[in-house]
C-alpha cells in the first residue's frame, strides 16, 4: 500500500548538510497497522512527511496505493493539482491535532470536503456520520477550544477520514495525550483499521503504541530503518532490538560459571509447561531471573530469562530441547550483563543524547556499540 | 465663540473626519491586506518563498512607513489631483490618507498572519488544499481577531493623520481646530474639539475591542 525506496532527505541549514533520512526502504501492506518507532531525531517525522510529500525527499520514491507520488509531484516546489488530489486520498492526524479554532467541530470535519468540492448538504451529512463514527455526534456544534485532548484527536481522526482515504498517516497522534486517552484513541484507530480496511502508518516514540495496535513495526535510528517486519517475525528474530524493547527482561546471573538464556514463548509453546519438563528431563535446577507475559498485536507472548548451572558447553542438550519445543532460546553473554555491559549501556545512552541534541545526525553508519547484549546465537 | 456658533462647525468637522477616515480605512484594508499576506508567503520558509519579491515589497513598505505624513501629503498633491481632480477637500484627502496607511496596515497584517500556527497550514496541505485555499480557509479566518485589532489601530492612526490633513487643505475636525482654535487663539473651541476627538477615538477602540473579544470567545465558551 505504501512503499518507499531509497528515500533520502538532506536538509541544508546554514551551509551544513544534515541527513534526516538515509535510504529508507519501507513496505506497508494493505490493511495493516504499521508502526515506525525511534527516538526524537531518528528521522521518523521526516519519513511520515515524505509519504504525502509535505516534505520533498531529496531522492528516492514514494508509492501510495499504486501511485508514484514523487513522479506525480514533478520538480516544482509547490504542490501541483495531481499531487493535491493524491494527498486528499491520504488522511493525516497530528500530535497537536491542528484543528481550526475558528471553526466548529463539524465545520472542521467538513474542511477536507470543501476542498474536494462536495456540496453543502452532502458535506453536512458526511461530517455528522464521521462524528458519529468517532463517538462525538453530540459535539458537532462545539468549538475545538471546548474539547479535551482526546476529543480533539477524535475530531482530527474524523477529519482525516472525510475524504474516504485508504491510508491514514498518524504523526505521534497520541504523544500529547495521557495514557488512558492514548489507549482509547489507539483502540479507535484499531477499530477503524478493521472496519474500514484502513491502512495505518504511524510514527511514535512509545513502545506501548506498537505493542497495542501494530501488526508490523520498524525501528529507526539515525535516518535508517534498522529493523522491520511483522511483530511475530520480529519476536522470532534472534537479537532483535525491537523484540527486546517490546519485551524487556532483565536479571543478573547469580554467579560466574552459569548459563543465562532468554527464552521467548509464542503460539502453542506458550501454553506448554516447558520449563518444568526441562528440569525433570535433564535433572537440572533452573532459576528464573526475570519474566514477562503480554499481548502483542492480539497474540499472547512471553519472555523469560533463566539460568542453568554450568557453562554453555554443558547445556547444549537442554538448550536444544527448548528449541525443539518451538521456543526461542538466546544465550545472554555472561560478561555483557556485568561490567562490560554497564560500559556499553552508558555509551549507548551518551549516543542517544547526542542524537537528540543534533536533532538529525549527520550521516553515520549504524554503530556496533549499539548492538544488543545478545552476542551469540546458539547454533542449532 | 458661543456654543451655538461652535455646534455647526463641530458637526460638519466630525462628518468630514469620519468620511475621510472611513474611506481611507476601506482603501487601506483592500490595499494592505494582500501586501501583508504576500510578505508572509514570500518570506523565507513561506509557501511562495521568493526572496526578491519579499525584499522589494518590504523595502517599499518601509519607505512608505518612514516618510513623515505631512511630507507624503505634499508630495502626493500631483497624484491626488490626477485621481480626484483636486487636492483640497475631504474626498481628495482620502488618497494621501490611504497611501499613508497602507504600509502601516500591511505590517500589522503580516504580524497577524505570522501568528497562525504552521501546523494548521500543514493540515490543510495534507488534505490537498491549494495556496488560495490555505489563505482563505486558514490564514485569514484564524488571524481574524488580530486583523480586527489591526483595523482598529489603523482607524485611530488615520484619525490622527486626518487632523494633520487639515493643515494642507483638508476638511474635518483637524482643519477646524487649526483655523479656529490655533489661528484665532480660541482655546475653548480647541478644547471642545479635542474632547470630541477623544470621544471618537475611544468609541472606535471600544467597538474594535468588543468585536475582537466576541471573535476570541468563540473558541472557548459555549456557543
Amino acid at each position: 500500500m505504501i512503499t518507499t525506496t531509497g528515500l533520502t532527505k538532506v536538509y541544508e541549514s546554514r551551509g551544513r548538510q544534515v541527513t534526516a533520512l538515509d535510504g529508507v526502504d519501507l513496505h506497508v501492506r494493505e490493511g495493516e497497522v504499521f508502526g515506525v518507532i525511534g527516538q526524537s531525531g531518528a528521522g521518523k517525522s521526516s519519513l511520515i512527511r515524505c509519504v504525502n510529500l509535505l516534505e520533498r525527499p531529496t531522492s528516492g520514491t514514494v508509492t501510495v496505493d499504486g501511485t508514484d507520488l514523487t513522479a506525480l509531484a514533478g520538480r516544482g516546489r509547490r504542490a501541483n493539482k495531481d499531487l493535491r488530489r493524491a494527498r486528499s486520498r491520504i488522511g493525516m492526524v497530528f500530535q497537536h491535532f491542528n484543528l481550526l479554532s475558528s471553526r466548529t467541530v463539524k465545520d472542521n470535519v467538513e474542511l477536507p470536503l470543501e476542498i474536494l468540492g462536495v456540496s453543502g448538504a452532502d458535506r453536512s451529512r458526511r461530517a455528522l456520520e464521521l462524528l458519529d463514527l468517532v463517538g462525538l455526534a453530540d459535539k458537532a456544534r462545539a468549538y475545538p477550544g471546548q474539547l479535551s485532548g482526546g476529543q480533539k484527536q477524535r475530531v482530527g481522526i474524523a477529519r482525516a477520514l472525510a475524504g474516504n482515504p485508504k491510508v491514514l498517516l498518524s504523526d505521534e497522534a497520541t504523544s500529547a495525550l495521557d495514557p488512558e486517552t492514548t489507549r482509547s484513541i489507539l483502540q479507535l484507530l484499531r477499530d477503524l483499521n478493521r472496519q474500514l480496511g484502513l491502512t495505518v502508518l504511524l510514527i511514535t516514540h512509545e513502545m506501548d503504541v506498537v505493542k497495542q495496535i501494530c501488526d508490523s513495526a520498524a525501528l529507526m535510528k539515525k535516518g535508517r530503518v534498522v529493523e522491520s517486519g511483522t511483530v511475530a517475525e520480529l519476536l522470532a528474530t534472534p537479537g532483535s532490538e525491537l523484540a527486546h524493547e517490546l519485551f524487556p527482561v532483565t536479571g543478573d546471573a547469580s554467579g560466574p560459571g552459569s548459563t543465562v538464556l532468554d527464552v521467548t514463548f509464542h503460539g502453542e509453546a506458550a501454553t506448554q509447561p516447558v520449563i518444568s519438563q526441562l528440569s525433570r528431563t535433564y535433572n537440572i535446577d533452573i532459576s528464573i531471573l526475570g519474566a514477562a507475559m503480554d499481548t502483542v498485536g492480539g497474540r499472547q507472548i512471553g519472555r523469560m530469562r533463566i539460568e542453568l548451572p554450568g557453562p554453555y558447553e554443558e547445556n547444549v542438550v537442554p538448550i536444544g530441547f527448548l528449541r525443539e519445543q518451538g521456543l526461542q532460546a538466546e544465550l545472554v553473554a555472561p560478561d555483557a550483563d556485568a561490567d562490560a555491559g554497564a560500559g556499553a549501556g552508558a555509551d549507548a545512552d551518551a549516543d542517544a543524547e547526542a542524537d537528540a541534541d543534533a536533532d538529525v545526525q549527520e550521516k553515520a553508519a549504524v554503530p556496533a556499540q549499539n548492538a544488543p547484549k545478545l552476542v551469540k546465537e546458539i547454533a542449532k | 465663540m458661543s456654543w451655538s456658533e461652535m455646534q455647526p462647525l463641530l458637526t460638519q468637522g466630525t462628518i468630514d473626519t469620519l468620511y475621510m477616515v472611513l474611506w481611507a480605512t476601506v482603501v487601506s484594508v483592500i490595499g494592505g491586506l494582500p501586501i501583508g499576506v504576500l510578505l508572509v508567503l514570500t518570506d523565507k520558509g513561506g509557501l511562495l518563498q521568493n526572496t526578491v519579491v519579499n525584499k522589494v515589497v518590504g523595502a517599499i513598505v518601509n519607505i512608505g512607513r518612514s516618510l513623515p505624513f505631512i511630507i507624503l501629503l505634499v508630495a502626493l498633491i500631483p497624484f491626488t489631483t490626477l485621481v480626484v481632480g483636486t487636492f483640497i477637500g475631504p474626498t481628495a484627502m482620502i488618497v494621501p490618507l490611504a497611501i499613508g496607511a497602507i504600509p502601516f496596515f500591511a505590517r500589522l497584517v503580516e504580524t497577524a498572519i505570522r501568528e497562525v500556527d504552521h501546523g494548521l497550514v500543514e493540515a490543510v496541505q495534507s488534505m490537498g488544499g491549494s495556496i488560495p485555499t490555505i489563505i482563505r480557509k486558514v490564514l485569514l479566518p484564524q488571524a481574524l481577531p488580530s486583523l480586527v485589532s489591526a483595523v482598529t489601530t489603523t482607524v485611530i492612526v488615520l484619525i490622527g493623520y486626518s487632523a494633520l490633513a487639515g493643515a494642507v487643505g483638508g476638511e474635518g475636525l483637524g482643519a477646524k481646530v487649526i483655523t479656529y482654535g490655533y489661528q484665532r487663539f480660541d482655546t475653548q473651541f480647541m478644547l471642545v474639539t479635542v474632547v470630541v476627538l477623544i470621544v471618537i477615538v475611544t468609541v472606535v477602540q471600544l467597538v474594535g475591542d468588543g468585536i475582537v473579544r466576541l471573535l476570541a470567545r468563540r473558541g472557548r465558551t459555549a456557543s
